[in-house]
């Protein structure tokens, strides 16, 4: 079988955002993952935060590279331009998409095989230039499409679903993004839409590249006793640690929190993101301190999610090469060709 | 030992230098070029260097030719030997009657085996170690003394010698100086010494006029500028490294608002191939113009992209500036190895566009052509240079621009025309030229459609039907042989006599085959002579082979690899062509294809 086209249903009083469009103007085709598929939630929660955030479905660009996780930027924003890449490369088309075009709002969709094994170099890498993205990373700790292989993100100790145990260390996304300078780290759990739509779009808005290592788990590998990507073991060891709220610049007057419980965070579109501390002490503007929540958690298998890291002040790919405050495809011809008279003055030296 | 002036060859002859790596040969070679070129001679250098930054043999050729001859001659009238690792090599590469040229601060004297040759020492390190203070200059400046010798020697025109170093050395004046000295410790020791030893001598002429001297990475990289590109990503890789130094250049130069120093370009350097591929895709996919320089090593690395491309119908320009394999091969060394890899790279049925610049004016040319090229076919287009073309100076007609030009950015679809329609359909010939109409994200949400690598019917939806699978490829195949005839056509020599024989080559091949059929004519041989620029090939070629009884086809590989593509796709009659191959790594000499040529053709008539 192919693709499904999903019936678009109209409901009276459905609640419209800003541009006057319902959730349902965000869906896309029909999911053909598993029932029960954790990443069909996340799927969910994406298309929320956009209708959320008002942004015009054809102003959002999706891109993925291949696997299970990356095959949904089809199942939402249909009015979306998306790329389907190849395994492990999603990370430098995005790249070169966003050097084209800075303007548009662009997320990328990935799981921990696309990520964490053969594309390991690009997701670093475009950490690394700051690109200005959201990057989900779909985790659940197994190969999906290829049947039940142990991906990286799998934890040591951990079973497959028939009985082969994980003696390999994990790669853990967040611990790797700390430390190689993602500007924006967050931890997610399909299960907790809750916490993870307001975590999206602060994502969204936040200037340079943004991951959410949303743990997504397989309900066809992954999803046994002895897993420790399974819903059971998620909820018994989940630990919400930072809650994140994303206030648009037109809201924020009006937002009112005890002023002990949360911190702001200005964001560069003059919006907010609104933190509010389940932990004492907690300050996740410290990576020190954030890659040391990180591992202590760790050690006693919590999971620990939310905001854990955010700089704003650090320069995007965009702002570090420099570029015309007009997108690379806006600027005309005229004012890119040189002209003859030029070419026979540069060519002067070469006599 | 005297010269008389009948014995002079004058504007003909090769000199080759032999030195040490890192040692700022390749600029006093540099300058000795110059000064015959803008004596108004022609010159062809050929630079032979290792894969190292100091240390290793590294040689250098100028011919000096009137004739405007493009490739190699075959042989070395003057060698300038200064290094003695490779004196033993040196003295046996030099052609009978030549001259030897050595630094015999220390003697060799087993220079004096060959009885057929000239030697002459000139104590280089002995005088600059009394003249220069400094270590490094010492070194440097022995380098200037023996193009002040070889003036002596050719009688190059000193004054010029003068402007060329005030030129070079315009914001250093301190080092014109030193420079002067250099030369004329060379040049007044070869005077007194070896006065009339030299029968070789450069005489002034006005051939160079019109013409520059450049080398095919920076003409490629300037013609991206001039064809709009504004993103490029690429892995440093020799040899195609300059053609990306170029483009940051220029664009530096030309590209940045003097008020905001904001940059309308953007230059990546990926974390490898496979990346800057990516990039590209990414960057075209969303409207930008844009290209990624690299040689085959990426291009076999690049190969899943390149399929995505293919597949997914995404303009992508890619500059193969082949270089030596297998694998890391020699990476400093040419070849035509990549014909084929360049042809179906990536798994699956694939085809791409490739062209074949033969100088570097023609790698400029081509730049632009490709980027409008990839746009109008939304495809893959690779240009197929080499070190020979891209790393070499190359005396060639200035180049031009017509600022008429329009750049063509293919069928992309505005919300105008989207709003004129029912519905979009990103993969649906609806023109009948098998190509379809693009979108661009952000403009308009009746535009939106999903971009996959995996199969997908005409309407660009997932599929697995066979039926529509083979639609799409079908249509890809057609879309591909349409583009035959809107390549740079090929370029056709004819004999001064009706012929049977003809000969197919492409690229930096063409100088050496050009003289040597010039040779080969003066003897009576006749040969016609097809340049190919571009694949898929267009009707002439099938045309050319079906008018001769016997076609060599020239390249630079081991494997034939223009030749086979010949065979499978035009179905040229195997048997008719005959192949001349070269693949040693330095750049085609005429001597080697004449000897090719007259043997083939003699066995052929006893046979």
């Amino acid at each position: 079988m192919t693709s499904f086209t999903k019936p678009i249903i109209r409901r009276k009083n459905e609640p419209t955002n800003e541009l006057g469009l319902v959730r349902a103007d965000y869906d896309g085709a029909m999911s053909t993952l598993c029932a029960g598929c954790g990443h069909d939630a996340v799927t969910a929660s994406m298309a929320r935060a956009f209708f959320e955030l008002s942004i015009e479905p054809h102003r959002a660009v999706k891109v993925s590279g291949i696997g299970c996780s990356s095959k949904t930027t089809a199942y939402f924003l249909r009015e979306s331009h998306g790329i389907n890449t190849v395994h492990g490369r999603m990370p430098s088309v995005a790249t070169g998409a966003i050097a084209a075009n800075h303007e548009l709002t662009y997320i990328g969709v990935s799981g921990d095989g696309d990520s964490l094994s053969i594309g390991l170099g690009q997701f670093v890498h475009a950490m690394r230039r700051n690109v200005n993205m959201l990057y989900m990373l779909e985790n659940n700790g197994v190969y999906g499409l290829t049947k039940g292989q142990f991906s990286a993100a799998a934890d040591m100790g951990s079973t497959a679903k028939k009985g082969a145990i994980n003696e390999l260390p994990p790669i853990d996304p967040v611990a790797l993004a700390l430390s190689v300078g993602a500007t924006f780290v967050a931890r997610g759990f399909s299960g907790d839409r809750e916490q993870l739509v307001p975590l999206i779009k602060a994502g969204l808005k936040h200037k340079g590249f943004g991951l959410i290592d949303v743990i997504s788990p397989c309900v066809s590998f992954n999803d046994h006793k002895g897993s420790t990507k399974s819903y059971e073991h998620t909820y018994k060891y989940y630990n919400p640690a930072v809650h994140a709220d994303y206030v648009p610049p037109s809201k924020q007057i009006k937002a009112a929190y005890d002023a002990g419980d949360v911190m702001p965070i200005e964001l560069h579109d003059g919006g907010q993101i609104t933190l509010r501390k389940l932990e004492n002490g907690y300050d996740p503007r410290d990576r020190a301190a954030a890659v040391h929540k990180l591992f202590e958690s760790g050690q006693s298998q919590e999971i620990v999610t939310g905001l854990l890291y955010i700089n704003e002040d650090h320069k995007d790919m965009h702002e570090m090469a420099r570029m015309d405050d007009r997108p690379l495809n806006a600027i005309p011809y005229s004012e890119l060709n040189p002209g003859a008279a030029k070419l026979k003055e540069i060519q002067k030296s070469f006599r | 030992m005297s010269a008389n002036k009948q014995n002079q060859r004058v504007n003909d002859f090769t000199i080759k230098v032999g030195n040490v790596n890192g040692t700022g040969s390749a600029s006093a070679n540099a300058l000795l070029m110059k000064i015959i070129f803008r004596m108004g001679v022609p010159v062809v250098g050929k630079n032979i260097f290792p894969s190292n930054i100091q240390g290793l043999p590294t040689w250098y050729e100028i011919r000096v030719t009137e004739k405007g001859y493009r490739g190699r001659s075959g042989d070395i009238d003057l060698m300038v030997a200064m290094n003695p690792e490779s004196y033993k090599r040196d003295l046996a590469e030099l052609s009978p009657g030549g001259i030897l040229l050595y630094d015999d601060t220390w003697p060799r004297p087993h220079f004096l085996t060959r009885s057929d040759i000239t030697v002459i020492g000139v104590p280089l390190a002995r005088m600059c170690n009394a003249a220069f203070k400094v270590a490094r200059s010492r070194i440097l400046m022995k380098n200037v003394a023996y193009v002040g010798a070889v003036a002596a020697l050719l009688d190059l025109d000193l004054d010029i010698i003068n402007t060329l170093l005030r030129e070079m050395f315009a914001s250093k004046p301190k080092l014109v100086d030193l420079n002067l000295q250099a030369i004329a410790l060379g040049y007044d020791y070869a005077k007194e010494n070896y006065a009339d030893v030299s029968r070789l001598k450069v005489e002034a002429r006005n051939l160079t006029s019109g013409k520059v001297m450049m080398d095919g990475n920076t003409t490629a990289g300037l013609g991206c500028v001039y064809g709009g590109a504004t993103f490029g990503a690429w892995y440093p890789i020799t040899p195609s490294t300059s053609l990306m130094d170029a483009f940051v250049k220029y664009c530096k130069m030309l590209r940045i608002n003097e008020e905001t120093g904001k940059h309308k370009y953007c230059i990546t350097q990926a974390e490898d191939e496979l990346a800057a591929a990516g990039m590209i895709i990414g960057a075209a996919w969303n409207g930008a113009r844009c290209f990624t320089p690299t040689s085959g090593p990426g291009i076999s690395l690049m190969s899943e992209f390149i399929g995505f491309a293919y597949y997914a119908e995404i303009p992508m320009v890619l500059f193969d500036i082949q270089r030596t394999g297998p694998s890391t091969g020699m990476p400093t060394r040419t070849q035509q190895c990549d014909i084929q890899l360049c042809a179906t790279a990536s798994h699956g049925d694939t085809k791409h566009i490739l062209l074949f610049p033969a100088d570097p004016s023609e790698c400029f040319d081509m730049a632009v052509g490709a980027l409008d090229l990839a746009e109008r076919f939304q495809t893959p287009v690779f240009v197929l240079s080499d070190i020979d073309i891209g790393m070499n100076d190359w005396m060639i007609d200035e180049l031009t621009w017509d600022d008429d030009y329009v750049p063509d950015r293919g069928k992309i679809l505005s919300p105008e025309d989207l709003a004129g329609m029912e519905k979009f359909h990103r993969y649906l010939d609806t023109d009948g030229d098998y190509i379809p109409y693009r979108t661009l994200p952000g403009t308009d949400p009746k535009g939106a459609y999903f971009t996959r690598g995996s199969g997908h019917n005409k309407y660009g939806g997932y599929t697995e039907d066979g039926a529509e699978y083979k639609e799409v490829v079908d249509r890809l195949a057609m879309k591909w042989a349409s583009a035959a005839e809107k390549l740079p056509a090929p370029i056709v020599h004819k004999a001064k006599k009706p012929t049977k024989n003809g000969i197919i080559s492409l690229g930096s091949c063409d100088g050496a085959v050009l003289e040597a059929r010039d040779k080969l004519g003066a003897d009576g041989v006749y040969l016609n002579y097809m340049r190919v620029r571009g694949f898929p090939f267009s009707r002439a070629v099938e045309d050319f082979i079906a008018a001769h009884d016997q076609v060599f086809v020239i390249e630079q590989n081991r494997d034939a690899q223009l030749l086979g593509l010949l065979v499978t796709e035009i179905n040229a009659p195997r048997d008719k062509l005959v192949p001349i191959l070269h693949y040693s790594g330095e750049p085609l000499d005429y001597k080697f294809v004449r000897t090719a040529l007259s043997e083939s053709l003699q066995a052929r008539r006893s046979a």
